[in-house]
């Protein structure tokens, strides 16, 4: 045994390693707002930098237009717009489509983007992808390289669809030697490189001197994240962020209406879902599903849920695509209606289960929708399921439940969420050709035909469309470029500037 | 002494063995699964399989067992299902944060419970040592998120002394690194300050109605002396146990102030991985903790005897 100084000296020598070793312990998070830098915080954080085998939100949110580009893009209105792409033909027979490339473009490694760059995403995305989203390119039969900056996509038939999803996360290009290590290295032609990836906590970024298009105000970005609505908003009353790229506790926003604050509220590709279990179940009866529709007051679940931010939509479709029609007028809030069409399927005190996902938004909706229920004589059996995990287990791939409220994030999402094997079970028998004859026709006959579809499905009681989530950004009033709608899957930094 | 090591090294390996088999239990009874996650609501099963496959999780349960133990006999924790990262480094990186954090805490806990609970024994029967007792007691109830938040409106939000989140690697700037050091390990410290102000200072009563504390006042030595040469020594061996406690749940308590100021430590890293059912970094860091956990154990063990002489010689 040692003598117990020598063992309280040992014992200080180890401490004193382990405070120096700790030195480097979670090296990140430089210091800094200059008006150079920019930090904005964000909710959902990215797993890793691949979304060609990642799903959600968060990956498209912090690399598309930063990042990777496509060749075209959407605009605030949800127009295409060039983007590598800067022109394009589309054939007589509007299967093969010519896109004209932009010249001087390089990747963020150095490589030039050429027209093999484009052959090699676009097969890659067919070949490669494990993302679902990958069967938007399922479409593409060839791709031809015709020269350096021309490239030539022939599709299996003619489809409205395809070039919109080209402005998504499928769309994005990649260079031919730049697919090595995705989960931690982005290379891509758009404004901005990534600098530094600290996973769990932030992503650096910095724009690039050699960026084709204009270059950015903000020449040095850091998207912080927070799983903690109250922590992101006490960071930006503190000064250590500039921007809340979208609040997830509007309740908060009170906090920041005065001068030295902004706070922009606009739409999001976002459909706040009640959805009912069409296939099985309690709500496989059509009156059962109609009783539901007239027993909410969709204007009460908005103002207590997410504090009136939002706008109700009546379907599946937000305003910014070409084929919104406001259909909030088909089901009305008619609590005796809703008893009736209780009486009518015999369901009067009958049990079912309302899965929730235990989401800020979705507990705050489950409460006052259970209420609204129960007043019309419908019984909730309310169960919080973690979110993703359990929720995606239970409800979506095992589809155990009667009832449940998500918010469907993706862009034009209506036909997958409403095709028959989605878990809300959806008879799409009638839909499923309408919606194969606009994807063929003329952009006229899409939108026509794609509004036949939203009111078929909202006429048919498939699900009740509480409201659409907002896009509620708060930021110091000297943020200048703050996008009032989010209509694709990316967060554009470029956008934004300094007064 | 040899055989007590010994057996303290058999006790170590048997309690990481059931460790190992009650987590991986667990991990396999959870719902959901890394590769439903990961391809979120556009998924088919089809590709569902496909990912399950690649990730190793439609291998039998012993198998996936047998191969997660061997890797961890070499060092290797192994690779995530989420990052296709190995998942050592992760886990060292974010234990080095929590270990600065939860060191800092019990540290400044000690430093304040000490002469607080010393001087609330001495003090007994007037006014400041009921009011410190007191105090003590509001302590205990305070859940630390709570201290949390209330440091941060007035400290970051009010006074603008210290950042309401984040972290800092000393390395990047000292100054940097202990500003964002000061609210988490004062919301940490102060539950657990008052935990252990009771604890001393009834060490300490006890203490003083000892016979060698009446022998040392009879020959001339005031209270307060008397104490401070016999008394407080022998008054740190339950405070030593609890304080060991203390730091074993200050380890895995730190989740949430972690979560609340936003610090890469490992509370953080396990919130995300059972989110995102990133099950072999799940087990991982929970065998990590076990470890820590016995250690700290093991440490105040041998603290014992340095303490008390008569340990020593029994030992």
């Amino acid at each position: 045994m040692k003598t117990p100084r020598t063992t309280i000296w040992v014992a200080a020598a180890a401490a004193a390693a382990l405070f120096l070793s700790a030195c480097t312990a979670g090296a990140s998070d430089p210091e800094g707002t200059q008006k150079d830098s920019m930090t904005i915080a964000f909710t959902a954080e990215p797993v890793n930098l691949d979304f060609t085998s990642t799903s959600g939100v968060a990956i498209p949110e912090a690399l598309m237009d930063n990042v990777y580009e496509s060749l075209v893009r959407v605009d605030g209105e949800g127009r295409i717009q060039p983007a590598l792409a800067e022109e394009w033909d589309i054939s007589e027979d509007r299967r093969t489509y010519t896109f004209r490339l932009q010249e001087g473009v390089t990747f963020s490694n150095g490589a030039d983007f050429t027209a093999e760059d484009v052959k090699f995403s676009y097969e890659r995305v067919q070949n490669e992808w494990k993302n679902p989203l990958k069967a938007k390119m399922d479409l593409v039969d060839s791709i031809e390289v015709v020269d350096d900056h021309t490239v030539k996509i022939a599709l299996e038939r003619p489809s409205n669809m395809w070039l919109y999803s080209l402005t998504t996360l499928v769309g994005a290009i990649f260079d031919t030697e730049g697919t090595t290590d995705l989960a931690n290295e982005a290379i891509g032609t758009g404004p901005f490189a990534i600098e530094q990836f600290t996973r769990g906590q932030s992503i650096d970024y910095v724009a690039r001197d050699d960026y084709w298009g204009d270059a950015p105000a903000v020449k040095k970005v850091q998207f912080k994240y927070f799983t903690d609505a109250v922590a992101a908003s006490n960071a930006l009353k503190s000064g250590e962020i500039d921007v809340i790229s979208n609040l997830q506790a509007p309740e908060l926003a009170g906090e920041f209406q005065s001068d030295e604050y902004q706070i922009v509220s606009g739409t999001t590709n976002g459909e706040v879902v009640l959805s009912m279990n069409n296939a099985d179940g309690i709500f496989k009866d059509k009156a059962a599903r109609e009783a539901v529709m007239h027993a909410i007051d969709r204007k009460a679940v908005l103002d207590t849920a997410w504090a009136g931010y939002g706008e109700l939509i009546g379907s599946m479709v937000p305003p910014t695509d070409p084929y919104y029609e406001d259909l909030t007028g088909v089901w009305t809030y008619d609590p005796a209606k809703a008893k009736q069409k209780v009486e009518e399927a015999g369901i009067e005190g009958e049990e079912f289960a309302f899965a929730v996902p235990n989401l800020p938004y979705a507990q705050a909706i489950s409460q006052i929708v259970s209420a609204q229920l129960e007043e019309v004589g419908l019984k909730a059996k309310v169960e919080t399921q973690e979110f993703p995990a359990v929720w995606l287990d239970k409800t979506f791939t095992e589809h155990d439940y009667d009832m449940s409220v998500i918010n469907h994030a993706e862009p034009r999402d209506i036909l997958t969420v409403f095709s028959a094997d989605y878990y809300i079970g959806y008879d799409d028998s009638t839909i499923k050709p309408i919606a194969e004859k606009a994807d063929r026709g003329t952009e006229a006959e899409y939108i026509a035909g794609m509004k036949t579809i939203a009111r078929t499905i909202t006429e048919d009681a498939a699900s009740n469309f509480l409201f659409l989530f907002p896009n509620l950004v708060v930021a110091k009033s000297d943020v200048k470029g703050v996008p009032a709608n989010r209509v694709s899957d990316a967060f554009r930094i470029a956008d934004l500037s300094w007064n | 002494m040899l055989a007590y090591l010994l057996s303290r090294a058999a006790q170590f390996v048997v309690a990481l063995v059931v460790a190992s088999v009650v987590v991986f239990l667990l991990m396999s009874f959870l719902p959901g699964n890394a590769a439903q996650v990961a391809l979120g609501t556009n998924a088919t099963p089809e590709a569902v399989a496909a990912l399950e496959a690649q990730y190793g999780l439609d291998e039998p349960p012993l198998i996936r067992y047998l191969q997660w133990v061997a890797g961890m006999l070499g060092g290797d924790f192994g690779t995530s299902y989420v990052t296709g990262a190995p998942i050592t480094p992760v886990i060292i990186a974010s234990v080095q944060v929590t270990a600065i954090l939860v060191v800092c805490s019990i540290v400044v806990a000690v430093l304040i419970a000490v002469p607080l609970g010393t001087f609330a024994a001495l003090e007994q029967r007037n006014w400041i040592g009921v009011t410190i007792s007191a105090l003590s007691q509001v302590g205990i109830a305070v859940p630390n998120f709570l201290a949390a938040i209330i440091l941060v409106m007035i400290f970051s939000l009010q006074l603008g002394w210290f950042p309401s989140q984040g972290w800092m690697a000393s390395i990047e700037g000292v100054g940097g690194f202990l500003a964002r050091l000061v609210l988490p390990v004062v919301s940490l410290a102060l539950v657990q300050a008052a935990i252990l102000t009771r604890y001393v200072r009834s060490a300490v009563l006890d203490v003083m109605r000892e016979d060698y504390i009446r022998t040392a006042r009879a020959k001339g030595l005031t209270r307060t002396r008397a104490l401070f040469v016999h008394g407080l020594r022998n008054a740190a061996i339950p405070v030593i146990t609890v304080a060991g406690v203390q730091l074993a749940t200050l380890l895995v308590g730190a989740v949430i102030i972690e979560q609340v100021f936003v610090i890469p430590g490992v509370g953080s890293e396990l919130v995300r991985a059972v989110a995102n059912r990133d099950l072999v970094t799940v087990q991982g860091i929970v065998m990590v903790l076990v470890m820590l956990v016995l250690i700290i154990n093991f440490i105040v063990d041998l603290l014992y005897p340095i303490v008390d002489p008569r340990i020593r010689s029994a030992a």
